[in-house]
């Protein structure tokens, strides 16, 4: 189902670049595996640390997931399937779940893995750590406990409809309990050789040039993993890293590692291979955040003329270089219970103009900051863009320049008028949509929250009542019914489902295969020889 | 000359303890700080999660207690550690200077000695095509930014012609050990350290291509040729002697810039030095890894303009210690 999915994503592509045609074919049969051989990647910008317990950035995960594992991951369609956890249960009242674990899986040091260890992630080291397992613990887990060494047992205060869909590589990665048990996480010395379970070993980072990972011998699936070596080059100019693309210097492109104009280019060249799968599971949506706090945009017409005023399309096609869809709710295309049927708000500046004369606001009186993302010339365009439409409306814009420090310091401070922010939705709407619209989750600190203000008690019950929800069924009416109440406020205006191409040579076989994509350990990657 | 030697090592440690004050405080002047960052990167973050970093970091103690902290800390030799990569700031510093002191060390050389020739051979033959041509390349390249220099060089010399390798600071992956391991630096080292080093050449040409010209017309050169000196000989150490000295000045400015001076480059060129390390660092609200490059910048900066005074003295005999 997952190869099929990639193909078809890779068909579309492909389509649209005749050249690539017949890289099609050589789709070579699993039995004709070449195991060997070293796959060059390119890690940027440089992560700051391999430990995927204490910093989760995306250059983290994308070279700890080759060191580190987590009990499960997820298929294109964001069901779960096994890694540390050969197989799991849940209790009919949802207040119980039973993992059973791998058998004959060792740490890269040679001790063995445990259900101490996940015990020990789940109770310990990433309740300190990680920002979003704290969270969860607190709220939902009474206790987790170890019956055998093979078995691990979560049970909850109450239902929680998303548990089961937290257990990825990001979101609950698990760490050796004999390096860390006892000791100051962030200064433990071991930090710098990281040790894991999965397909690769740490060997060498020469920072600044690159970060090499070993095939693990004792992997705990025979055979694998078919490389033997992994090399992930720091290369911080874009152009660059195209450059050691088209060179055959490295063999991987990910998503971001090159300039929107320079995928295109690259797609196009024989031998050439792309795909926007395995970004499912982290669904990142680019939204405008109106700060409701203003009167103007307290206004839900406003908001609604503001949303008319934008032509999204273009904004995907011509500033964006088609990487990206349209978005159609606050639930991304690709989020679980995403609802399809939403109340749209299509490009039409008549309709725009015509919502504000209804309001009686004159727009003139109320100048507003527009704060874009300090992310390179894409964005700057899109500041522009947006400040041209909103112009054209009637409101007076300038905008406010900032970099990444003084954008998370002005969000967290609720010290803007409109602002770009993105959010990954990690799959489930109670995990990565929700706390933007939490009345309770309007505090400062956190560019991840409720920054714009928007409160609404059937919201926030809604949300609550899908959350605590013991069945699917249930959660998913909840969700259909606060996405139409979102889409009727408009407390943001959600702009794009942002998409990333993975662009690889023809060569590099089964590389991105589940929701996660490129932090997938590679254990069935290999290089047709 | 001892007392000049303690003098100068007192008003070092004052500049430098000034400037380590005034950039603790200028850096506490940016909006953000490493915490947020962080958070910022991972795409999630609450607000209790986010103190209890600050609160490892140290950031929850008043201004002047932390700089209290920082600075007794670097007078005992620690420079922190750094909040991101956690790893001691000192040994981040170590592990990226070799790699800009071998690409700046080399822009340096390259400049200077083929600034001083073609500055000199400008001169030699001033108003001939060869001094033309020599001056309107000096020119382009004193007017032409870097990066573009840069680019321009990488597409020509790697893709074009494939002589010279377009970034890295070596083959990675090959495996290569002694001499085969220099040559193969070498091989690396030659684009990023000429791009580097054009602007120099160009500045130092023009020098002392003007400089020569002034001297040149002096009473003592006309001098020595009625004696019958030969012409090599009033060039070499007539006229570049006494016409040296602006081009020393300039000179002991880039040694100036040895540690900070290569950000661009090392961007381009994927060179892992101290300049991306800075970059980065300043980016991410990196407080201690900042501020140790600062520290290690300004300590250059102090010891190269000690040497210079002292070979002042050198070069022109003339000038005595003050």
């Amino acid at each position: 189902m997952l190869r099929t999915l990639v193909r078809l994503a890779t068909a579309a592509i492909l389509a649209c670049a005749p050249v690539a045609g017949p890289a099609m074919a050589q789709d070579a049969p699993a039995a004709e595996v070449t195991p060997g051989g070293a796959l060059n990647m390119i890690v940027q910008p440089e992560p700051p640390m391999l430990i995927v317990g204490l910093n989760t950035q995306g250059p983290t995960l994308y070279v700890a997931g080759q060191i580190y594992q987590s009990l499960l991951t997820y298929d294109a369609s964001l069901n779960p399937l096994p890694q540390l956890a050969k197989s799991w249960e849940v209790s009919e009242d949802g207040l119980t779940y039973t993992f059973s674990l791998q058998e004959g899986v060792k740490w890269h040091d040679g001790e063995p893995f445990t259900s101490a260890d996940v015990v020990f992630a789940a109770t310990e080291f990433l309740v300190d750590a990680h920002p979003r397992w704290r969270l969860i613990a607190e709220a939902y887990v009474e206790s987790v406990t170890a019956p055998d060494d093979l078995t691990v047992v979560f049970k909850m205060k109450k239902p929680f409809s998303a548990f089961l869909y937290g257990f990825e590589l990001s979101s609950f990665p698990i760490m050796p309990k004999h390096i860390y048990q006892g000791t100051d996480y962030r200064t433990n010395p071991a930090n710098s050789t990281p040790i894991g379970t999965g397909p690769f070993k740490f060997k060498e980072w020469q920072r600044g040039s690159f970060i090499h990972l070993v095939r693990n011998e004792d992997y705990w699936k025979d055979g694998k993993p078919y490389l033997d070596e992994l090399y992930f080059r720091v290369i911080p100019d874009a152009a660059s890293r195209s450059i050691a693309f088209e060179q055959g210097t490295v063999d991987v492109l990910r998503g971001g590692d090159v300039e929107g104009f320079a995928i295109r280019t690259l797609t196009a060249l024989p031998g050439v291979e792309s795909t926007t799968a395995g970004w499912e599971y982290f669904s990142p949506q680019m939204f405008i955040q109106p700060n409701l706090r203003l009167e103007v945009f307290a206004d839900r017409n406003i908001r609604k003329a503001m949303y008319h005023a934008l032509d999204r399309d273009f904004i995907v096609n011509a500033i964006f270089f088609g990487q990206g869809k349209a978005a159609r709710g606050p639930f991304s295309a690709t989020t679980m219970f995403h609802d399809p049927d939403l109340q749209q708000y299509p490009f039409d500046m008549d309709l725009a103009k015509k919502l504000v004369a209804e309001s009686g606001i004159d727009l003139s009186k109320h100048p507003i900051r527009l704060m874009g993302l300090p992310y390179g010339s894409t964005w700057d365009r899109l500041a522009e863009y947006v400040k041209q439409q909103l112009e054209e409306l009637g409101f007076v814009v300038t905008i406010q320049a900032v970099d990444a420090g003084g954008w998370l310091q002005n969000i967290g401070s609720f010290n803007f008028d409109l602002a770009f922010n993105f959010l990954y939705q990690f799959g489930h709407p109670a995990q990565g949509v929700s706390r933007n619209y939490y009345s309770d989750n309007i505090v400062q600190g956190t560019h991840a929250g409720n920054n714009q203000a928007y409160a609404n008690p059937e919201v926030d019950a809604l949300f609550t009542k899908a959350a605590d929800a013991v069945n699917q069924e249930d959660a998913a009416a909840a969700y259909t019914q606060v996405q139409e109440i979102l889409a009727e406020d408009v407390p943001l205006l959600w702009t794009f489902d942002m998409q990333n191409t993975t662009i690889y040579r023809d060569k590099v076989k089964n590389l991105v295969r589940t929701a996660i994509g490129l932090n997938e350990p590679m254990d069935d990657v290999w290089i047709a020889k | 000359m001892l007392s000049f030697t303690l003098q100068r090592i007192g008003k070092a440690v004052v500049v430098i303890i000034g400037v380590i004050i005034l950039n603790f405080l200028l850096i506490k002047l940016a909006p953000g700080d490493p915490a947020a960052i962080l958070a910022g990167e991972a795409g999630s973050g609450d607000p209790q999660y986010l103190e209890n970093l600050r609160a490892q970091f140290g950031l929850d103690r008043p201004v002047p207690v932390q700089l209290w902290n920082y600075l007794s800390g670097v007078l005992t030799g620690d420079l922190g550690f750094s909040y991101r990569n956690q790893v001691p700031v000192l040994s981040l510093i170590l592990e990226r200077l070799p790699a800009t002191l071998l690409l700046t060390g080399a822009a340096f050389a390259f400049s200077l000695a083929t600034g001083v020739l073609f500055g000199v051979m400008a001169a030699r033959y001033r108003g001939s095509a060869l001094d033309s041509i020599i001056t309107t390349l000096a020119l382009v390249f004193y007017a032409t930014p870097l990066f573009w220099i840069a680019l321009m060089s990488v597409l020509l010399f790697s893709i074009n012609l494939g002589w010279l390798p377009p970034f890295d600071m070596e083959t990675i992956g090959a495996g290569y050990t002694g001499w085969r391991r220099a040559l193969d630096i070498a091989h690396h080292l030659i684009l990023p350290a000429v791009t580097l080093g054009l602007f120099y050449t160009a500045v130092y040409t023009r020098l002392t291509r003007a400089s020569m010209l002034e001297v040149m017309g002096l009473d003592f050169v006309k001098t020595a040729r009625a004696k019958g000196v030969p012409n090599k000989r009033i060039i070499r150490r007539h006229v570049l002697r006494n016409a040296v000295l602006p081009v020393f000045t300039f000179a002991s400015m880039q040694a100036g810039q040895l540690v900070g001076g290569a950000i661009l480059t090392e961007t381009v060129f994927a060179w892992p030095g101290i300049g991306r390390l800075m970059f980065d660092a300043l980016m991410q609200r990196d407080y201690p890894v900042l501020l140790g490059v600062f520290l290690v910048t300004a300590i250059v900066v102090v010891i190269v303009n000690f040497i210079a005074d002292l070979l002042y003295r050198i070069v022109d005999p003339r000038i005595g210690i003050a």
